[in-house]
């Protein structure tokens, strides 16, 4: 490793040597002539993977080799997805290809399903081939766990009582039902037990269908039956507006698990009550994506994958390293949180492929905001660093939330989602 | 595209005849390799770490800074590429201190250091700046899930 403090020409040139001549291709991108010093398979193209793909191409100078396997053919985001609930915006308007992103940097795509993992012989199986690796990213989201709930595991069930947690057509089904439901209807939506997916997205979730109602359907309600013992992020500019803004429409009830649900009658029941809805809305419990529990990433009592906060290499499985949800952290599960342990775990594959050490103190920061409105919106914001005696990354002194929630932050969260679109994609 | 910035001229080596014939046949062609921060730290441990803190702006100040939808005429989510350095750390840190009056910012500077401050405000400056648009949205396909 180098020990100069700035630019070291010698180690640039053997690096830009194992790039080989490079050759601007048809789309304009620059394609090694040399072999690759590697060859990276990303699996799953969410915020993490394409994040991962890119910046191991920019940081990489297009030295590593990035092939990306993605079951669908677009993107869409979760972030804004509740907003489709409340009716300001379209599934269409959160929805992208893949094609900026692929072009600009050269990266190879597969649109395939992964099926099995096989890490000492660096080989991960698909529905139609097979691809070989020297490095492994696996960044799957996360899987819905229905064992408490199986009534609702079936593609049937969901039709009639959608989850709408991964952003698609679930999103639009459940837009549907509540624009079908009659004034004076009930909408009933859960919130899972922690961790999951997004810590504020269901208390958003029912300010944003309360918000729909408030202008439409004045005398509907939204019932809110938390698994939690309380609100869970950003808990105090929640409660004011669930008790101001929605004081007539929400009804916010902590500590109230769903312990079974009717699918034909759309009837909850908790071990207070049983609750018949409208329109019923389930978020299940949710684990590791489901490739990561197929390559062992997981351990058999806790569903979440162990990694190392340097490289986001697993704890269990070499040379396979895991973003975004699946991972086992004391931190949001946010696209921001997992567009930031990409660039990190991009930033180590480099170190590792030419020999050197990984950062040895990441830091990153993390904004989330959620909309109360059509219009508002307020934040959480917190720079998190490694800490090397505890091994894993804490949240600085310094973070915090809105004072409360305005237009102004709503302006801002719309251009994060703008800033964070482009920057994953293209 | 730039092929070669600034930068490449401030470091001395960079007189080096043969190297400057490398780079320019190199970087003519390649749009990648002429950021030169990124070059840059693959050798220098200290600017892989700002890379990356950096690169966790992105998300609403765009890549390298170059923010895709400044949201209004209060500086939020400004374009940070190619900022001067003075700008970049007096706004930072009274942003830090509590002098300059913020709605999220505050909440980001107390957490970093005066060093990470400065040495951001360096990367930034460095970074050539690329007017970049909101990406445009495509029809939800049928197959989706």
């Amino acid at each position: 490793m180098s020990n100069a403090n700035h630019f070291n020409r010698r180690d640039f040139i053997k690096f830009a040597g194992a790039a080989g001549a490079l050759a601007v291709s048809k789309s304009g991108f620059a394609r090694a002539t040399k072999p690759p010093v590697g060859r990276v398979v990303v699996i799953g193209g969410g915020y993490a993977g394409a994040t991962v793909a890119k910046y191991l191409r920019l940081w990489s100078l297009g030295s590593i080799e990035v092939l990306v396997v993605e079951p669908n053919s677009q993107f869409v985001s979760c972030p804004l997805s509740n907003l489709v609930l409340g009716g300001s915006k379209s599934i269409n308007d959160l929805t992208f290809g893949y094609d900026a992103l692929k072009s600009n940097h050269g990266i190879k795509w597969v649109q395939d399903t992964v099926t099995a993992i096989d890490a000492s012989a660096k080989k991960v199986s698909m529905l139609r081939g097979e691809l070989s690796f020297d490095r492994l990213v696996v960044a799957p989201g996360v899987d819905f766990n229905y064992d408490t709930l199986p009534m609702l595991a079936s593609a049937e069930a969901q039709q009639q009582i959608p989850h709408a947690w991964k952003a698609g057509w679930q999103t639009v089904n459940l837009r549907k039902q509540l624009e079908a439901m009659p004034d004076g209807g009930v909408f009933v939506m859960n919130v899972p037990k922690a961790p999951y997916r997004c810590p504020p997205g269901p208390y958003e979730r029912a300010c944003q269908v309360a918000s729909y109602f408030k202008a439409h359907k004045p005398k509907s309600k939204v019932i809110v039956l938390d698994a939690n013992a309380e609100i869970i992020s950003k808990k105090g500019l929640f409660t004011k507006v669930f008790n101001e803004t929605y004081a007539a429409i929400v009804d916010y009830r902590p500590d109230n698990a769903m312990t079974g649900v009717d699918v034909a009658t759309k009837t909850v029941s908790t071990d207070f009550d049983k609750i018949k809805a409208d329109v019923l809305n389930v978020i299940p419990p949710q684990r590791a994506g489901k490739i990561a529990q197929i390559a062992n990433l997981t351990e058999k009592d806790y569903p979440w994958c162990d990694i190392n906060f340097l490289t986001y290499e697993s704890k269990l499985v070499p040379n396979v390293h895991v973003l975004g949800d699946s991972v086992a952290a004391g931190l949001p599960k946010s696209a921001h949180m997992a567009t930031n342990q990409a660039k990190v775990c991009a930033n180590a594959i480099v170190q590792l492929f030419t020999g050197q050490a990984p950062d040895p103190a990441p830091v990153f920061a993390n904004t989330c905001y959620s909309y109360v409105t059509d219009k508002s919106a307020m934040h959480v914001a917190n720079v998190y660093r490694y800490d090397a005696g505890k091994k894993i990354m804490v949240s600085a002194e310094g973070g915090g939330v809105s004072m409360s929630p305005s237009e102004k932050e709503g302006a801002y969260a719309a251009a994060w989602a703008q800033n964070i679109w482009a920057d994953t994609l293209t | 595209m730039k092929p070669i910035q600034n930068i490449w001229f401030k470091n001395s080596w960079f007189k080096d005849s043969a190297f400057l014939t490398f780079l320019l046949t190199t970087s003519v062609c390649t749009p990648l390799i002429g950021h030169a921060a990124e070059v840059s730290a693959f050798s220098d441990a200290q600017n892989i770490h700002i890379r990356q803190l950096a690169a966790s702006c992105a998300a609403c100040h765009g890549t390298q800074g170059n923010s895709a939808a400044a949201s209004g005429d209060d500086g939020a989510n400004a374009v940070l590429a190619d900022m001067a350095p003075a700008e970049f750390t007096e706004k930072m840190l009274g942003f830090k201190d509590g002098s300059r009056k913020a709605t999220v910012m505050h909440h980001h500077a107390k957490g970093l250091t005066v060093d990470e401050i400065n040495q951001l405000a360096v990367h930034f400056s460095q970074q050539k700046r690329v007017v970049t648009t909101a990406l445009k949205s495509q029809t939800l396909k049928a197959d989706h899930e």
